[in-house]
């Protein structure tokens, strides 16, 4: 035996515990949210090519650099300015860009340099600090931490897969599509008291519980809750994985929430860039268009989304068709609250002398800065609390003027 | 903290059986390591060299069914190749299955826990279409035969496999000074994944003494291995830089070109001090616990300098440690391991999964893992599976695993255990109170065995 007897008896003891003193069956509560705005930030894991997807045709050095990659009114891509053209699997998006409710940073990074790891890279981006291993949990949860009136449906991780940013001491919900955990009442009360010794177990549950009663992603239309009452193999609906995650950040986004953040993955295109960021593309405008037609031209109005990358890659293709890691990279704004129709950022240029290590993007600006200002504007979050909370170590600088 | 034969089984093994008994020492469970490997034979999984006709015929049938299209042949050409898809298909469920079935049926646990554990630090996948079907034969041609030998065999091993050159792009890497470079007009050039990944994850672990000059030196030097669909393992001279490349302050190459030069700096790589602590921090993570002690992790590294990377020491080093045996369960099992330990404690009859059609293990058991937050053979990147229990175990896949583990049991056992039987036989002195009360409590046979295996005492260990 490797328990104690006290240790057993500790568990037992649970066994005792009333019905009504069960978290599990405390009735959610619905407060008003503590702002009225909305940010989704999505994470795009791999290193998304800036140049490929704002192609800068403009620039004397980028026909030279880029070959088989070529981009630029004349091969395909959508001009955006007279310097910057659009990747052209991302057309879609194109009403938006002229509507002013999308929009571009270039050239930004995080403070990542050198290692060019996705792992690290996505950790750093994701911590929001200088370096790794400085803070124990992600920005956008400590810009919750730091707002009054946060409750647990303020902010949302959508999806399987981690997003580290909200990990923190802020309460915040993690839920997808297809997870609704339908339980008997003598099955629930089981399960709750088997967990309550496993901390980690047990809250998980209570989430699970809760959330499958608030309705969403499993909940029918029509009105007729029976075939909610019987539990199902776990198995995904049809349809797009993506394209589910964006109707339910759009669903609660709706609601109570004030904060979502997901991820688009598959970014990492060593080779056959071509179609991979087909591929790719085609996901983010999936999931922008559904976000804008999923909240509805009210909410859309106040809403900004942040696309954000861990880095750039070489500005020169490789010898396979595709990218290798780089530095700068480029963060893609959209929403009825941003100031699209426009290229943001400085623009260091593309001669060999202008690149980082003489292979990539040299970043002009803080990706954290752009998301500093976003916060700011959007939620209302001090710029102290910016500078050495939310983003230690960040200089915010002046107001990049991403926000109406 | 000491062995003992229930822990050992669950931590160090695939989890408890009704049927078949626990080890009694450490020793046993080395000795049954050392020796043959049973379960390979006993659910076999095609090799990749034998995979590789099949893999050029299909391709060669693609070719042609593309040039026919619009012809009258073509309706023939689409029929074989579809039905050869769907073969393919069926193949790639009896391979998960037979992973399975290994797990559940093993005397030797420690073995196809060592086969993931490898499996996921050299993590390959088949990117396109064709080599999809090869992650399984990967795994036992180049990681299976080498889990006890020296950590330099099996990093050759891995790093040269026709599917990491292919997933880690080395394949198209050509050195730019290299003749393949001025044959045509094609731009081709230097790609340094493969050579990244090597430094960062596979040897000298991320914080590790190396430069992005040792990445480039180390990518140029790999140029040369290479690998096709038709022969598999190729090294081609043409591709590879000309001259000497120095990494970690060592020169390797030179004119001409070999593999054994190649083969020369893995041997370094895969000795090195820094490879030893990041091999042995994993393995510690990954049997005992996610913030281990620095003591396990200095014992198992000692070991793994001491003797050049000899992995059946670094393993007993791991399990003669008395903090390898903390007696409270830790680590969350990934769904993997989750199903595969429940398929153990059902005993569920090997021709019951064997007879299972394919749509319907991937219903039962590989798309359920999917909700959990696996989708198997599919991790997000070369890092493979994370390790954390809070990666795990999210108010999502928690509801998942709960959602299977009362579903899923009566559909492959044609009758339920005995529930407070069951939570003994699958739990042993991890059965606590409020899991013998659920199994004894609940309203349907399926909720108590739903429980039992939703509790934190089989979803640790």
């Amino acid at each position: 035996m490797t328990l104690t007897r006290r240790h057993f008896l500790t568990r037992s003891a649970a066994i005792g515990c009333s019905a009504a003193a069960s978290p599990l069956l405390t009735p959610v509560s619905f407060a008003a949210a503590p702002w009225d705005t909305r940010l989704v930030v999505i994470i795009l894991r791999g290193g998304l090519d800036a140049l490929d997807m704002v192609q800068p045709y403009g620039d004397p050095d980028y026909a030279g650099l880029r070959v088989k990659l070529a981009g630029g009114p004349l091969k395909g891509g959508l001009d955006l300015d007279g310097f910057f053209s659009l990747h052209s699997e991302l057309s879609r998006l194109m009403p938006l860009w002229r509507a002013g409710e999308l929009g571009f940073v270039h050239a930004v990074s995080t403070p990542y340099r050198n290692r060019r790891s996705h792992f690290d890279g996505q950790d750093l981006l994701e911590a929001g600090s200088m370096g790794i291993g400085q803070v124990p949990d992600g920005w956008l949860n400590r810009m919750l931490q730091h707002m009054g009136g946060v409750e647990n449906r303020t902010a949302f991780a959508i999806g399987q897969g981690e997003m580290k940013l909200l990990h923190g001491g802020a309460p915040v919900s993690e839920w997808g599509p297809d997870a609704a955990l339908i339980l008997s009442p003598q099955a629930q009360l089981l399960a709750e008291q088997m967990m309550q010794g496993d901390p980690l177990f047990h809250s998980a549950l209570a989430e699970a519980l809760t959330l499958s009663q608030g309705g969403g992603a499993q909940q029918d239309p029509e009105g007729d809750d029976s075939s909610m009452m019987e539990m199902t193999m776990p198995v995904p609906s049809r349809g797009k994985a993506h394209q589910k995650i964006a109707e339910y950040a759009a669903e609660r986004l709706r609601n109570e929430t004030r904060v979502a953040a997901f991820s688009i993955n598959g970014w990492d295109t060593h080779s056959r860039q071509v179609a991979g960021l087909k591929a790719g593309f085609g996901r983010l405008s999936d999931c922008i268009l559904t976000l804008r037609d999923g909240v509805g031209p009210t909410v859309w109005n106040k809403t900004a989304v942040l696309a954000m990358t861990e880095f750039g890659r070489t500005v020169r293709e490789n010898g396979t068709g595709g990218t290798d890691h780089g530095t700068g990279g480029a963060m893609l704004l959209a929403g009825g609250a941003i100031r699209g129709g426009k290229v943001h950022g400085r623009w260091p240029g593309l001669a060999e002398a202008d690149l980082f290590d003489r292979r990539d993007l040299m970043p002009t600006a803080d990706v954290r800065g752009q998301a500093a200002w976003v916060l700011q504007g959007l939620i209302g979050v001090g710029r102290e609390t910016l500078e050495q909370v939310v983003f230690p170590g960040l200089e915010m600088g002046e107001d990049p003027g991403l926000l109406l | 903290m000491a062995f003992t034969p229930e822990l050992a089984e669950i931590r160090f093994g695939c989890g408890l059986s009704p049927i078949l008994p626990a080890k009694n020492s450490a020793e046993e469970i080395l000795q049954h390591l050392a020796g043959p490997d049973h379960m390979a034979v006993a659910h076999p999984i095609d090799s990749s060299d034998s995979l590789l006709p099949y893999l050029s015929e299909l391709n060669a049938l693609r070719r042609k069914r593309r040039k026919a299209q619009g012809t009258d042949a073509y309706e023939a050409l689409n029929k074989t190749y579809k039905a050869m898809r769907k073969y393919e298909r069926a193949t790639w469920t009896r391979w998960f299955s037979q992973v399975i079935l290994r797990h559940s049926q093993t005397n030797d646990g420690f073995r196809e826990r060592l086969a993931l554990f490898w499996a996921d630090h050299f993590t390959a996948l088949g990117k396109g279409g064709l080599r999809r079907q090869m992650n399984a034969p990967y795994v036992e041609t180049a990681i299976r035969p080498h889990l006890t030998g020296r950590f330099a065999e099996l990093l050759i091993s891995a790093v040269t496999h026709p599917l990491m050159l292919s997933y880690l792009d080395q394949n198209r890497s050509v050195g730019p000074g290299s003749r393949a470079a001025h044959r045509t007009r094609k731009p081709k050039g230097l790609n340094e994944n493969l050579a990244r990944e090597v430094l960062e994850l596979h040897t000298l672990g991320v914080d590790g003494p190396y430069s992005q000059q040792d990445v480039r030196q180390l990518a140029e030097l790999f140029t040369g291995l290479s690998s096709n669909l038709k022969k598999g393992f190729l090294f081609r001279p043409d591709m590879a830089e000309p001259g000497y490349e120095t990494i970690l302050g060592k020169q390797y190459g030179g004119d001409p070109a070999r593999l054994t030069q190649i083969y020369a700096v893995l041997q370094d790589l895969a000795v090195h001090p820094a490879t030893a602590d990041h091999v042995a921090r994993k393995l510690v993570v990954h049997f005992v616990e996610d913030t281990p002690d620095p003591e396990l992790v200095d014992h198992v590294a000692a070991r793994f300098r001491d003797t050049g990377g000899d992995l059946g020491q670094v393993y007993a080093a791991l399990l003669e440690h008395p903090a390898a045996w903390v007696p409270e369960l830790r680590n969350v099992k990934p769904p993997l391991d989750f199903v595969a330990s429940a398929c153990r404690a059902l005993a569920v009859y090997p021709e019951k999964l064997q007879g299972t059609s394919p749509q319907n293990v991937v219903r039962k058991l590989i798309k359920p893992m999917t909700m959990m937050g696996q989708k198997w053979e599919h991790p997000l990147g070369p890092d493979g599976w994370p390790e954390e229990d809070d990666a795990w175990i999210t108010p999502q896949s928690l509801a998942a695993r709960i959602r299977w583990a009362m579903l899923a049991p009566q559909r492959l056992v044609d009758r339920l255990p005995i529930p407070e039987t069951f939570a003994m036989t699958s739990l042993g002195p991890f059965a606590t109170g409020p899991v013998l009360f659920a199994a004894g409590a609940a309203e349907t046979h399926s909720e108590a065995i739903g429980l039992v295996l939703s509790s934190p005492a089989f979803q640790r260990r």
